[in-house]
């Protein structure tokens, strides 16, 4: 068989993939390439003068405190969002993986919240939780909690972590169900017949079977954590009340638009393309190598 | 240790579909019980019934004196062997036998010493620390074979134990299991849809069909004596030759022997001879030679009559109508066209009424 095409002229396969070269070159290298060199650069405050610096911008990142801050906020908001909806995606892709009536609709339903916009997802959330205007807000506060995430710093992080936890879930659930799909039936019969308990049988079949799933979705979902909550915090809490949900992402966002001081956003935001490569990296050699039990 | 009693067992589907039409089958202890039918014909479904791993709608399912119908597979005291074995696969060999006896809170040093013993008698002892990806087929059948042993239960369940295995693991396999279940003497039932393997694993021979059981009895028996037409060309390769009794040329030399309500007349290929002469009770066949399948010590010739137009209902692994089958031993036969006469001894003769589901005995 022969795989390689045969063109008759030499310049047809470039012109061919060119226009997909354009795009990557125009919306991904050449912004990346100019952030890099923003980020040697110094401006003024009125942007009228531009010195080169040399790692300044880099150097004072790292004495900044409120970046130290940052860097710890994002670590644990990414575990948090990671854990908490990765368990809860798993408990209902257990549940829905039985075979009962109606699995199909609710299991289609399961997966819509995926095709939610994140800035959607905030607008969704702070209608329920809405000191003033929340439907939820008001039970939370019969219960005699004190429930205003726009002052509680620690209640506006749990709102954020909760909002992205819940947007991820469905992409979770759609992995855990095919997961699970894909271990034989006969499997945890069985185990069944072996006399494992539902939960022993859980958590000594079905956990360590799904583990090449699991650690696969970690990834995904840090890097989500990372990266994509930017909508939802934006919506929500503007990195508010102070700085208590500004994540690595938002900052880069916060100091460059909101702050002006490019240079320093450009840092920034070359620390995390940094930090994409190293996690894109681990994903590839561990996931592409199928983790097997 | 115990005998396993289907007493009139159901299972109804929600959408109304009715598996099993109520199955009545006694398993004495120690006694290797074979369910045998074509595909779909409810044999795994009423296994898996058998094992708690599918609900019963209707009868009793007993188990040593103890109706296990609302009782957790776990709690039945038995074990398992499935089709594509169902190992553990992220459990070594030694951990996958020794799942089962941790679960039932068994001491560390129990459960070695039965695993070791399992081991040794499957010829596993090397294998211990494999995981079953490792093991090839017959490895990983034997390692589903420990799993059941060591448990010591009441009954083995095997579902198609020996279908993903090569033509002749599967003999060797056959051989094992029977030797094994001999020397444990634990009551066993198994599902095939090989009639080769009914016949020579079981004690007790169950032939099932749309749900329903058509014949149970001593395999030998059954191939004696097969109660319907079904059984008549399940049981035996090649099948049962059966014809109508309608045309003349039958009808005719089965007069003022009994057979005068039979409607189908069955012949198996080994009872018939090729002969010129006319015996004096039998039937004789003139066919045309279709077809001649040398397999080394015996020859299957395949012929059609002369005219036969009646069909039969058609079953799993019957002939066309019209079609005869004669095994003779050796490898000389008769060239392809040619006209001959078969003929079969009346005793050998095997008559059913016009349906197929009764046997008459002329």
């Amino acid at each position: 068989m022969q795989k390689q095409a045969i063109f008759q002229s030499r310049l047809l396969p470039y012109a061919l993939v060119a226009p997909q070269l354009a795009i990557v070159l125009i919306f991904f290298y050449w912004p990346a390439l100019q952030a890099v060199i923003q980020s040697f650069l110094l401006q003024d405050a009125f942007g009228l003068s531009t010195t080169f610096v040399w790692f300044e911008n880099y150097i004072d990142l790292f004495k900044d405190a409120a970046y130290f801050e940052a860097i710890v906020r994002t670590f644990f908001f990414s575990f948090a969002i990671a854990v908490s909806s990765l368990s809860f995606a798993l408990l209902l892709a257990v549940m829905a993986d039985k075979p009962l009536r109606g699995s199909m609709l609710y299991r289609t339903l399961l997966i819509w919240p995926y095709a939610v916009a994140p800035p959607v997802v905030g607008v969704l959330w702070i209608f329920m939780l809405h000191p003033s205007l929340g439907v939820l807000s008001r039970y939370l506060r019969n219960m005699g909690i004190d429930w205003n995430p726009l002052l509680d710093g620690d209640q506006a992080a749990a709102l954020i972590i909760l909002a992205a936890a819940w947007k991820q879930i469905s992409y979770n659930f759609l992995f855990f169900l095919a997961g699970l799909q894909a271990i034989p039936k006969s499997v945890f019969e069985a185990a069944a017949i072996d006399g494992a308990r539902p939960m022993r049988r859980f958590w000594t079949v079905t956990f360590p079977l799904l583990s090449p799933t699991i650690f696969f979705l970690l990834v995904v979902n840090i890097v989500y954590a990372f990266f994509d909550t930017f909508g939802i915090i934006d919506t929500m809490t503007r990195g508010g009340p102070g700085t208590s949900t500004v994540t690595l992402v938002y900052k880069v966002y916060s100091d460059g638009l909101l702050g002006g001081n490019l240079g320093s956003s450009a840092a920034q935001s070359v620390i995390l393309m940094v930090m994409v490569i190293v996690l894109t990296g681990i994903q590839f050699r561990f996931v592409e190598r199928k983790v097997t039990y | 240790m115990a005998n396993v009693t289907l007493r009139n067992v159901r299972k109804t589907y929600p959408g109304g579909f009715e598996a099993i039409k109520g199955v009545n089958v006694d398993v004495g202890d120690g006694q290797f019980c074979v369910l045998v039918g074509p595909s779909g014909c409810g044999k795994s479904t009423l296994l898996r019934m058998v094992a708690g791993l599918e609900t019963v709608t209707g009868g009793e399912i007993d188990i040593g004196g103890r109706i296990v119908n609302q009782i957790e597979p776990a709690d039945r005291d038995i074990a398992m062997v499935f089709q594509n074995y169902a190992l553990y696969p992220h459990m070594s060999v030694f951990n996958n036998m020794a799942y089962g006896l941790r679960n039932r809170g068994m001491k560390e040093a129990e459960v070695k010493s039965r695993v070791d013993e399992a081991a040794r008698v499957l010829e596993l002892t090397s294998m211990l620390e494999r995981k079953p990806r490792q093991l090839s087929g017959g490895q990983r059948q034997r390692v589903a074979m420990g799993r059941a042993i060591v448990r010591q239960p009441k009954v083995f369940l095997f579902d198609e134990p020996l279908s993903n295995l090569d033509a002749k693991l599967r003999i060797a396999m056959r051989v094992e299991i029977r030797k094994l279940q001999r020397r444990l003497n634990t009551t066993s039932i198994y599902v095939t849809h090989d009639q080769l393997e009914a016949m020579t694993l079981a004690d007790v021979l169950v032939v099932m069909n749309g749900g329903q059981v058509e014949q149970v009895g001593n395999p030998l028996a059954i191939y004696e004596k097969p109660a319907t037409t079904f059984v008549a060309s399940f049981i035996g390769a090649p099948p049962m030759n059966l014809m109508s009794t309608r045309p003349e040329e039958i009808r005719s030399q089965l007069a003022g022997s009994g057979a005068a309500d039979a409607g189908i007349l069955g012949i198996r290929p080994e009872d018939f001879v090729i002969t010129d002469q006319t015996p004096a009770d039998g039937v004789v066949l003139p066919l045309t030679v279709e077809a001649i399948e040398r397999v080394g010590a015996e020859t299957f010739v395949y012929g059609t009559r002369a005219q036969d137009e009646q069909r039969i209902a058609a079953n799993p692994g019957e002939l066309p109508p019209g079609e005869v089958i004669v095994r003779i031993p050796g490898s000389e036969a008769p060239p392809i066209g040619e006209k001959i006469r078969v003929a079969a001894m009346r005793q050998k003769l095997h008559l059913f009424s016009g349906d197929g589901r009764t046997r008459i005995e002329a």
